[in-house]
């Protein structure tokens, strides 16, 4: 499947506390109510931007340091990120937007700059820059993540087998 | 065929926990001996299981969950997450620690339900605490937190390890809080991402157990996935009585292999501070002596042990805290306090001003118990200094020692606490 949309550039070492703070995952267990707070203290806007037509959360390197808040990755889903291209990625965030279906993707951001128009083909391990009609190289997710998001995440892989099966 | 070379403190219990002879790089499924959670996110693994359609844990024996992050309830919505894991923990028969029993990285060792050699993940990115007790403990989201509770089981890729050799001795006033502190500013937040780190040397030997917690506890900061050391005397004497367990140290092998080696002279270390707004911002105290602050905070998982109150009372005894500055202070278990009351810390950090709050996270994670104000500067010996991290976007976070945080309290601005040492 091909997912278009804009992309929305941030720095490096972004992490979980920005992306959704403290002060408001310990409130509910409401992801939707959450996600108008989703990288508040480094954007404000971000939800208004991002949420009516879709967007790539652009990062550079060690994108998710930090807690290890899985209302993280829920609130980019539902503010309507379609995936965070970065350079890196840390351990527990990356984990846990595989686990929950946010699509991740470790490529050179430097050739993306804010508001270009971007093609990912997961599938096809594809990164287009429509913008600047450029190809992006994107790394491979390894075998046992890309296993556990064939079939659709950690949950439908456990009701699938019964259990872990890599 | 050509024998492999030794293993890690990390390799050696994963090949325990996987029977497999596991080398970093490795993917394996491992049994983990413990799964914990918290109040911030044991209710997204409660609902995670529901999903996938699990009713019990696999032992309900070893599985807890720990109302510590915002405790007592500050608000409706908390209230109604802790009535989800206190309902959980009838259906199930998990271990639940309600409000007032303290931090999760406190209670999971001091009640015995990990011993060195195990292996375990919490939903917590501060869980690699217990590192520092010869336990592989590793910080996990909810669902795959979830996944273990549901089948003692989850999926580790075995980390390469660094070696971190720590030489010479600290000087008085020094403490492991500003070794890990300075590591953090030498190796930088992505630092050790993917990897664990594995602490050595006269000083760590020299430490006490609870010293060492704290370097463990901020392996995280520099993106390690755990901060491991080797269990020695103390260590084993320190979980005497502390449950039914049997600890199985795992020692690295000589001929181990480390990704990387690094060497500090900790008689060069001085008091050392993280800087807003990156636990990696870190400079020698010296640089910020003199800034004001308004809040001053003693405890969390890094720094909540009785050790730590013991270093604060000897430096606030007879005196007090400034006027302009708020000193909260938090034990990091019940059993910590009881213990602080009957050594008199306790009555000497109050008459010198200290606000006591309940065993637990305190204000750390900014839902409760100290709120800082737009504009203030907080001096606290936590791990973490984000940006907003206490609540408050426009507020400054410094991090350093428990010393230097009742020395900055004493005089409303950065102090270095030696003074009180020479």
């Amino acid at each position: 499947m091909e997912i278009n949309a804009k992309a929305f550039k941030y720095g490096d070492d972004i992490n979980t506390d920005y992306i959704i703070s403290g002060k408001y995952k310990f409130k509910s267990n409401d992801m939707e109510a959450m996600a108008v707070h989703a990288m508040e203290e480094l954007d404000p806007e971000y939800f208004n931007k991002v949420k009516p037509n879709g967007g790539f959360l652009v990062a550079g390197t060690n994108f998710g340091m930090g807690s290890s808040r899985e209302q993280a990755p829920l609130v980019l889903i539902h503010s309507n990120t379609k995936a965070v291209l970065a350079k890196t990625f840390a351990r527990i965030f990356y984990r846990n937007a595989i686990n929950t279906g946010l699509p991740v993707v470790e490529c050179d951001t430097d050739l993306i700059d804010e508001g270009d128009e971007l093609s990912l083909d997961l599938a096809g391990g594809v990164l287009r820059n429509v913008t600047k009609g450029i190809d992006i190289a994107i790394k491979p997710l390894p075998p046992v993540m890309a296993q556990l998001l064939a079939d659709g995440g950690l949950v439908e892989h456990f009701k699938k087998h019964g259990g872990f099966a890599l | 065929m050509i024998p492999l070379a030794g293993k890690t403190i990390a390799e050696k219990i994963f090949s325990a926990h996987s029977g497999t002879d596991a080398h970093a790089g490795d993917i394996v499924v491992a049994d983990v001996d413990f799964v914990m959670g918290q109040d911030g996110t044991s209710p997204l693994a409660i609902r995670a299981l529901a999903n996938m359609g699990v009713t019990e844990v696999f032992d309900p024996k070893k599985v807890a969950l720990v109302m510590d992050h915002s405790s007592p309830s500050p608000i409706e919505g908390v209230s109604a997450l802790h009535t989800i894991m206190r309902e959980f923990g009838k259906s199930t028969g998990a271990t639940i620690y309600d409000v007032g029993e303290g931090v999760c990285h406190q209670l999971i060792p001091e009640k015995g339900h990990v011993v060195p050699g195990d292996l375990m993940v919490g939903c917590d990115s501060h869980t690699c605490t217990y590192g520092a007790l010869n336990v592989f403990s590793t910080g996990v989201g909810s669902t795959d937190g979830a996944a273990a509770m549901a089948s003692g089981k989850l999926w580790f890729k075995v980390p390469e390890s660094i070696k971190v050799t720590y030489t010479g001795a600290l000087e008085p006033g020094v403490y492991s809080k500003d070794l890990i502190l300075h590591l953090a500013g030498e190796m930088g937040a992505d630092g050790a991402t993917y990897e664990a780190l594995e602490f050595h040397g006269p000083v760590i030997d020299e430490l006490s157990v609870e010293g060492r917690m704290t370097i463990s506890n901020m392996a995280i900061e520099l993106g390690a996935k755990a901060g491991l050391m080797k269990a020695d005397a103390k260590t084993l004497a320190w979980f005497e009585g502390r449950g039914e367990k049997t600890p199985n140290p795992q020692d690295p092998d000589a001929d181990a292999i480390y990704e990387r080696e690094l060497t500090f002279d900790a008689s060069t270390i001085g008091p050392q501070i993280a800087k807003p707004h990156a636990v990696d911002n870190v400079s020698p105290i010296e640089e910020v002596e003199g800034t004001p602050i308004a809040e001053g905070v003693l405890g969390t998982c890094t720094n909540g042990r009785l050790e730590d109150f013991a270093i604060a009372a000897s430096i606030l005894r007879g005196r007090k805290v400034h006027p302009d500055v708020r000193f909260i202070v938090a034990p990091a278990s019940r059993q910590i306090l009881l213990d602080a009351i009957e050594a008199g810390y306790i009555q000497t950090l109050v008459e010198a001003g200290a606000a006591l709050v309940t065993p637990g996270c305190g204000p750390c994670v900014g839902t409760h118990n100290g709120v800082p104000s737009d504009g203030e500067n907080v001096i606290s010996t936590a791990n973490r200094n984000f940006k907003g991290r206490m609540g408050n976007s426009n507020s400054f976070i410094y991090l350093g020692s428990p010393a230097t945080v009742a020395a900055s309290v004493i005089e409303a601005k950065i102090t270095d606490p030696r003074k009180y040492f020479g």
